[in-house]
């Protein structure tokens, strides 16, 4: 069975031809719980989430802030396995028919091994990966595999990130790409920065990807202001820290269902 | 001096352009770090071949480090290692205690020239931290220091010298609270602050260039070594012996011998409460290879790719990562790898303290206690260099406690009956 990257592609195509930018949202897989995090994914997909990234929970996110770090905790914690996030995966595409990627640090896939993490995310109706700690130079591997089994392969570019290493890396994607909005871990933030737009911008000259942008993500108002510049706005943190702040599951899901509908209504109020 | 710390680049002593020593190495990094990584490789590339850095280093490593660091045969303690030979490289006379003041003076030299203000790093057993802390006044750069809680505790004596020194310690709480957890956080901070900022990472792991250009700065041990043992001995060692947690004392030691295919590099890692229990940091050992902190090397993980926690009663060797370089040599076979456990280490402390008049760092011990298994191998004609790596004065809380020095400590009264000379031979059994 083969990923649903086409799934994706005419995702945030259909996003562009209204107009407005996608809305997609992270949640880590097994926070609190496996099956309250599979229920969370659709209620961001019900809220008005175009695309969910899933989270592969890791024991070192060297590049999460405090609020990703303790669901990463918690899930682990609870005894997540990739089993567990791959299901995530699975039931929660089957529900909605929406494009569902996984995000994880490179070595939970080495480990598994790329080939077989590859093959069973594809198996379980998923779009794609975003390995942020796996830069194009090491990625020949990954990509073999994901490109064989369906599967987008989204890089991360940043502010600092030169010219002609955007054009590498955007040459060596596929689906989107995740523009890191400033230089920093996840985390809300008061303010998105200018060179956001300015990343989006350099980015868009090397090629025909659509163009996301996360990291300090937290309301509508900045759902707005992004969406005014690029094709996809990504949200993690704030969607973790409703939850962490939530009283009891029902809750939590809740205020993702809640979260996701104000952003959704921020990406279609830009321009 | 130069040549003892810059190397011509001889065929296979060096990591490939990409950074890779066999299937090991690499640089895996998030993409807001390649920009400053690639600094510091092209600006190290560019230092190397300028005459005026080597100058500038080497007058530092003779008159503010005091190189060479002293060679020091100990036959008294010696006669528990077979009747072999034993010279201690002393790395532990180096100013700030260490040998970490070898690279932390190199990248120092680096960052004035890369024009970056502030520096940060990553401590275990604080002296990675004080030897940065140090090299920051020196220079006038601002130095936040990250170190895991649990090591705050049990090295309290060096975060003292690091706030002495001007330095701020953050005490880490996330995960395991030592020193991986430390190196996160100190990642966490260089993304946000890189445009200013270098990370002074202070062991041969990381991304590429960390661990060619940790090595290269500490290549002077071996070098050195090398050079006094011909001169002491007319011969190269059969051994040549250092402990593992990152693998930085080690790696400046054992290198200059690589091409001496007659002397067999030993690494001694942490067996905590030995390998079988569970509670070790012995990576190459026991683990797999895999990837943290930026580079492909052994790893201590589970089956799915999460690291486990590591144990040691040494902070400074509490690490479940290696460089790449070590997980090279051992599985080409030029490098052996032991485990040491706790007690090894600290009989061996205590041995070399009562035998030679010279307390080691807990570190150091275990390479102590490997120079007594490798001397009982060889016998009375083999001839051992061991790495000295740092002096124990902040351990001594932890030994007090193991050994019951404190005077509130009923167990002194039974230690001080006891027959010392019994002691030195029987303990390090």
């Amino acid at each position: 069975m083969s990923g649903t990257v086409d799934l994706l592609n005419r995702t945030l195509a259909a996003a562009r031809a209204e107009g407005r930018a996608a809305l997609i949202a992270y949640l880590p897989a097994g926070f609190p719980t496996v099956e309250v995090g599979i229920e969370a994914v659709k209620a961001a997909f019900d809220g008005g989430a175009d695309i969910v990234e899933v989270g592969l929970p890791h024991s070192d996110p060297v590049l999460d802030g405090p609020v990703i770090q303790t669901a990463d905790d918690i899930a682990l914690r609870g005894g997540v396995r990739i089993a567990d996030v791959l299901r995530t995966v699975r039931e929660a595409h089957a529900a909605t028919g929406k494009p569902v990627l996984v995000m994880t640090y490179w070595n939970p896939v080495d480990r598994y091994g790329a080939e077989r993490f590859a093959a069973e995310l594809a198996e379980a109706g998923g779009a794609g990966c975003i390995l942020p700690d796996l830069p194009v130079q090491e990625s020949a591997l990954w990509r073999e595999h994901a490109e064989k089994h369906g599967l987008a392969t989204v890089f991360v570019v940043a502010p600092s990130s030169k010219d002609e290493r955007l054009a590498k890396i955007t040459a060596a994607g596929s689906g989107f790409v995740y523009a890191a909005s400033l230089m920093g871990v996840t985390g809300t933030r008061a303010s998105v920065g200018e060179q956001a737009a300015d990343l989006v911008r350099r980015t868009r000259a090397t090629c025909e990807l659509p163009v996301c942008v996360g990291l300090g993500v937290s309301n509508p108002e900045q759902a707005a202001e992004v969406a005014s510049f690029a094709d996809g706005v990504i949200v993690g943190s704030a969607f973790v820290k409703r939850m962490l702040d939530a009283d009891g599951d029902a809750a939590a899901v809740a205020a993702v269902r809640e979260l996701a509908g104000d952003l959704a209504r921020g990406v279609r109020r830009s321009g | 001096m130069c040549s003892d710390f810059f190397i011509p680049d001889p065929e296979g002593l060096v990591p490939t352009a990409d950074g890779y020593f066999g299937a090991f190495g690499g640089t895996f990094i998030p993409e807001a770090l390649v920009a400053a990584v690639e600094e510091v490789a092209a600006e190290y590339e560019k230092a190397k071949s300028d005459p005026a850095f080597a100058e500038e280093l080497g007058a530092l490593l003779a008159d503010y480090t005091g190189r060479p660091s002293a060679l020091t045969e100990v036959p008294r303690f010696a006669e528990h290692a077979g009747g072999a030979r034993v010279f201690l490289k002393r790395e532990d006379l180096n100013h700030t205690g260490s040998h970490k003041i070898n690279n932390v003076l190199g990248q120092a030299l680096l960052t004035r020239r890369m024009g970056k203000t502030r520096v940060i790093a990553e401590t275990g057993a604080g002296q990675h931290g004080v030897a940065t802390a140090t090299a920051c006044a020196l220079f006038g750069l601002d130095c936040t220091i990250y170190m895991g809680e649990v090591d705050t505790r049990r090295q309290a004596l060096n975060v003292a010298r690091m706030r002495m020194l001007g330095a701020e310690v953050v005490a880490v709480g996330s995960g395991s609270r030592t020193l991986k957890d430390a190196i996160n956080e100190a990642f966490r901070d260089w993304v946000a602050n890189v445009d200013h900022t270098h990370y002074l990472f202070g062991t041969v792991a990381g991304p590429h260039p960390f661990p060619a250009m940790v090595r290269d700065f500490h290549r002077v041990i071996g070098v050195e070594a090398r050079r006094q043992l011909l001169e002491r001995t007319g011969r190269l060692p059969d051994a040549a012996v250092a402990c593992v947690g990152g693998g930085s004392n080690a790696i400046g030691l054992f290198h200059a011998f690589v091409p001496d295919t007659g002397v067999r590099l030993i690494g001694c890692e942490p067996g905590g409460h030995g390998v079988e229990t569970g509670e070790h940091a012995a990576t190459l050992t026991a683990g797999e290879p895999g990837i943290l902190h930026g580079s492909r090397s052994y790893v201590l993980q589970d089956d799915e790719g999460q690291i486990t926690e590591p144990y040691s009663i040494s902070a400074g060797l509490d690490y479940p990562g290696i460089g790449p370089e070590h997980a090279y040599l051992k599985d080409s076979g030029r490098g052996e790898y032991r485990a040491v456990t706790d007690d090894a280490a600290m009989q061996a402390l205590r041995l070399l303290s009562r035998s030679e008049g010279i307390i080691p760092a807990i570190e150091s011990a275990h390479a102590l206690a490997g120079a007594l298994e490798v001397g009982r191998e060889l016998g009375p004609e083999g001839l051992i260099v061991v790495n000295l790596s740092g002096r124990g004065d902040k351990d001594m809380d932890t030994a007090a406690r193991y050994f019951g020095l404190y005077d509130t400590d009923a167990r002194v009264e039974a230690d001080a009956s006891a027959d010392g000379a019994a002691e030195i031979q029987g303990d390090a059994e």
